[in-house]
């Protein structure tokens, strides 16, 4: 920690008009390979994340193009073997290595030390290491795949797991390697958070991004190491067939699943935690009104984050778990679903009576809501339990998931982005194409997702290669669905880089925030702030008109 | 927006279902209502300020406790739903279903079992104790509302009752590895006069049919279509074009020429002896094939050149 704590005005000479920032600081391919800054590992975590959703989006672009169809033949281009190894690898890359470390570990890295008025996290070169173990459990991973990938779906189920061919060790070890990334970046903020805060900095003056933040790095704390050696059983298991799972071994197949939802369930909330976070930021700042119920809204991620352990098991109620067990799970789910509403009325609330510019990170929190409402409320058919038994493991389930994982999680990480890109950068992007992106990404996502809600309802299955033939027409909207979300996504991505090549014209505060990242240079100096920040005003705090420059200096 | 109802339970599952539909309307139509009011009433204007409001007690409590009684009532209509599904009746007609890549067996109360397409009497309750020889599966009936994973090594149950006439599609809803979207079957609802009978000499049709045309039905419901191709593609099985008079090599180096006792013997035994370059993958149909069936597959084979 030395290095980053030496010559605090280190950067204080004139460029453009502007000091020099994190990104100039230092020069050369090592000096990112080896950094501490942890607002650089954000960046490296970025363009990780970036370039893995590109891959688990070409995986999802050729799932909807097989299915085009649903009588294959046998001479198809994409048989059935490959198609299974295509939604199993759409899966492991997108929850692996793209939503559970996008908002935390790329923007939550760039951005929680600066909203806490910190240096840096509590542990920098522990914060290295997890982006390094990232990288190694990324490249186990894509060698998996190059191995001749795995055709086990996301979940492992045992026994298809411990049975089937192809690399399947290899790449639940890879999903266990990324687990360590996940424990160190969450017990890195934790710490971040119980001991940096400014001077003057109460826990409910915290910016809620950092109380969404701070809860799910409980979860990833509690919840990661169960998965971690679940998948440590199925390797042991597949390599030395000593039977954990595998019942023709004396295993218990079930077990695998209460093992693996034990992690996954909460990991649900790993996921939809961040993106909460995110549009707690963008409301309050584009509506220029303090943020209503700013306690509720911080006690409802905890508890989402304590209740979401005692729900595994809603994902098992045709699974042969006892009766009872499926009631009570079935009870608390209802429970979990509770704090999620309570945001959502929040967040109206706070954009009732606001002052609301639709600027493009509003645009995608406004997406985010109307499309995490239908994630939530399509939720209650899936708690229920007669409604579930029909619609379990069908194509409702997929829908369902999907408008709160991809409607919630990366619908808030592209706000996000759009929202901290100036202060990561010190770029405006052209606002235009932007906008056109969000809404061609709005109007393809419910194209793709709500055909399949019809289709899933209807008894469509999930993981079909061939299907009835009264679904093709379903089937073919989401397809087309895919390729207009598709081209929404590279618009927004080539917008965002074009704005690369034009020089640092961002101010430092252009959304007229509150929190303490806009109180810094745009993009930040390499020390964040050049002397220990005072909190000036509570975050959200419209009382006294916000510039768009710096109140503190 | 659901599928056809086969019963009773099925009914009371999608009035729930339409319930909770019309619960989510309500809902999503007064948060995007209120969220696009929003944009539009409140849209930025230079030098407005905003009311501080923090928070507002009685507001946040009817949003709090007006949904979780809402979700609670939720809950007990769907475990009731949920309950009275759960443990078959006791006089019900109890059918043995075995799973298997990728295929459903059924073994009928008489003994006699059935490869895929089965018959049931309507109007009675029907249970089928299930289980798997290889990795999870599920029985899942759309038009009957029920669901229930196949497992390796223990028993599940689902039953239902079909109030109506019909043929009722039966697919596997747990991913099994590559063929899982042709593991279907079908449940076919007959008069109980009209079941009996099928038990005894199979469906009326069945009389005025060529051996090899039987054989075809028997190809399909037994599944050995999701192995043997009858075109000459190499599938997990040999083609069963050109199949008859070839002579065969085996894993352990003999050879035989396939006629109508080598047939029969790889029906009954599949392992017996296993054409090289396969795996033993299939299980042993000794005794579950109806005679009139059996030569029907023999002579579909043979007609297959």
């Amino acid at each position: 920690m030395a290095d980053i704590l030496t010559s605090p005005h280190a950067g204080a000479d004139v460029h453009h008009g502007k000091e020099i920032d994190y990104i100039e600081a230092k020069k050369g391919i090592w000096s990112w390979m080896s950094t501490v800054d942890h607002k650089r590992l954000g960046l490296m975590y970025f363009w990780a994340v970036v370039a893995n959703f590109i891959v688990g989006g070409i995986f999802a672009l050729l799932v909807r193009i097989t299915l085009l169809t649903g009588n294959h033949g046998d001479n198809y281009f994409i048989n059935a073997e490959t198609y299974n190894r295509f939604f199993t690898l759409h899966g492991i890359v997108m929850v692996f290595l793209v939503i559970i470390p996008s908002v935390p570990a790329a923007l939550g890295n760039f951005v929680l030390p600066l909203m806490l008025g910190a240096k840096d996290v509590a542990f920098p070169r522990m914060n290295l290491a997890s982006f390094w173990i990232y990288i190694v459990g990324w490249t186990m991973a894509i060698t998996a795949i190059c191995l001749g990938m795995v055709d086990t779906g996301w979940t492992f189920y045992t026994p298809y797991s411990s049975t089937t061919n192809g690399p399947v060790s290899l790449m639940a070890l890879a999903a266990f390697t990324l687990g360590f990334s996940s424990i160190f970046t969450g017990i890195n903020f934790i710490a971040t958070v119980h001991k940096l805060r400014a001077p003057g900095m109460g826990w409910f003056d915290m910016p809620l991004f950092v109380w969404s933040i701070y809860s799910t790095s409980l979860i990833q704390v509690l919840a990661t190491p169960v998965v971690g050696i679940t998948l440590v059983l199925l390797t042991i298991e597949r390599a030395w067939g000593i039977g954990v799972f595998d019942a023709s071994k004396g295993g218990d197949p079930v077990l695998f699943q209460h093992f693996f939802w034990f992690y996954s369930h909460p990991a649900v909330y790993i996921m939809i935690l961040p993106g909460m976070a995110i549009i707690s930021e963008i409301i309050p700042t584009f509506s220029a009104k303090t943020m209503f119920g700013y306690k509720a809204v911080a006690y409802s991620s905890v508890a989402i984050a304590l209740i979401g352990f005692l729900v595994w098991g809603h994902h098992m109620f045709p699974s042969g778990q006892s009766q009872l067990a499926s009631l009570v799970f079935s009870f608390l789910t209802f429970l979990v679903a509770i704090p999620s509403g309570i945001k959502v009325f929040n967040w109206l609330a706070t954009m009732w009576r606001g002052n609301i510019a639709m600027d493009t990170p509003m645009v995608w929190a406004v997406s985010f809501l109307l499309l995490f409402t239908i994630g939530g409320l399509t939720g209650i058919f899936l708690g229920s339990l007669s409604t579930d038994i029909h619609l379990h493991d069908t194509y409702f389930v997929v829908a369902h998931f999907h408008y709160v994982m991809m409607g919630g999680t990366i619908t808030a990480f592209l706000g996000g982005v759009h929202y901290w890109w100036p202060k990561m950068f010190g770029r405006m992007y052209n606002e235009g194409p932007a906008k056109i992106a969000a809404y061609l990404y709005f109007i393809g996502f419910n194209v793709l997702f709500l055909s399949q809600f019809v289709m899933g309802s209807n008894g469509m299955p999930r993981r079909y290669y061939n299907y009835l033939p009264e679904f093709q027409p379903w089937h073919i909207a989401s397809t087309v669905g895919s390729w207009i979300i598709a081209a929404g996504l590279f618009l927004a991505l080539g917008n965002l880089l074009a704005s690369l090549r034009k020089p640092k014209d961002a101010p430092d505060n252009p959304w007229k925030g509150t929190t303490l990242e806009w109180q810094t240079q745009s993009p930040p100096i390499e020390h964040n702030f050049h002397d220990q920040p005072v909190l000036h005003r509570a975050p959200y705090d419209y009382r006294t008109p916000v510039s768009v420059d710096r109140e503190i200096h | 927006m659901l599928p056809e109802q086969g019963s009773q339970h099925a009914r009371h599952v999608d009035t729930l279902f339409m319930a909770l539909f019309w619960l989510n309307v309500f809902f999503f139509v007064l948060v995007a209502g209120l969220a696009i009011y929003c944009v539009y009433a409140f849209k930025r204007r230079e030098g407005v300020k905003t009311p501080h409001i923090t928070h507002n007690l009685a507001l946040e409590l009817i949003w709090s406790v007006i949904p979780t009684m809402l979700v609670i009532g939720v809950f007990f209509w769907g475990a009731a739903g949920f309950l009275d599904y759960s443990v078959a009746p006791g006089n019900s007609l109890e059918i043995a279903v075995t799973a298997k890549k990728w295929n459903w067996t059924f073994t009928m109360p008489d003994g006699s079992v059935y490869g895929k397409n089965i018959q049931i009497p309507v109007n009675t309750n029907v249970k089928f104790v299930m289980t798997s020889m290889d990795v999870l599966h599920d029985f899942y009936v759309p038009a009957m509302r029920v669901k229930h994973d196949v497992l390796p090594n223990r028993y599940t149950e689902v039953w239902f009752n079909a109030e109506k006439e019909g043929t009722y599609h039966l697919a596997c809803a747990e991913y099994c590895g590559k063929s899982h979207s042709d593991m279907f079957g079908s449940i076919k609802a007959v008069q109980p006069a009209e079941y009996e009978k099928w038990l005894v000499d199979g469906p009326p049709e069945w009389a005025t049919m060529k051996p090899e045309e039987l054989g075809k039905i028997a190809y399909e419901a037994y599944g050995c279509n999701t192995c043997h191709s009858v075109d000459g593609t190499k599938n997990t099985g040999p083609t069963w074009k050109g199949l008859y008079g070839k002579t065969e090599k085996f894993s352990d180096g003999t050879t035989t020429v396939v006629d109508e006792a080598y047939i029969k013997e790889s029906i009954n035994i599949p392992g017996k002896k296993v054409v090289s370059g396969y795996e033993n993958q299939m299980p042993a149909f000794e005794g579950q094939i109806k005679p009139k069936l059996f030569e029907g597959l023999i002579a579909y084979i043979k007609s297959l050149k």
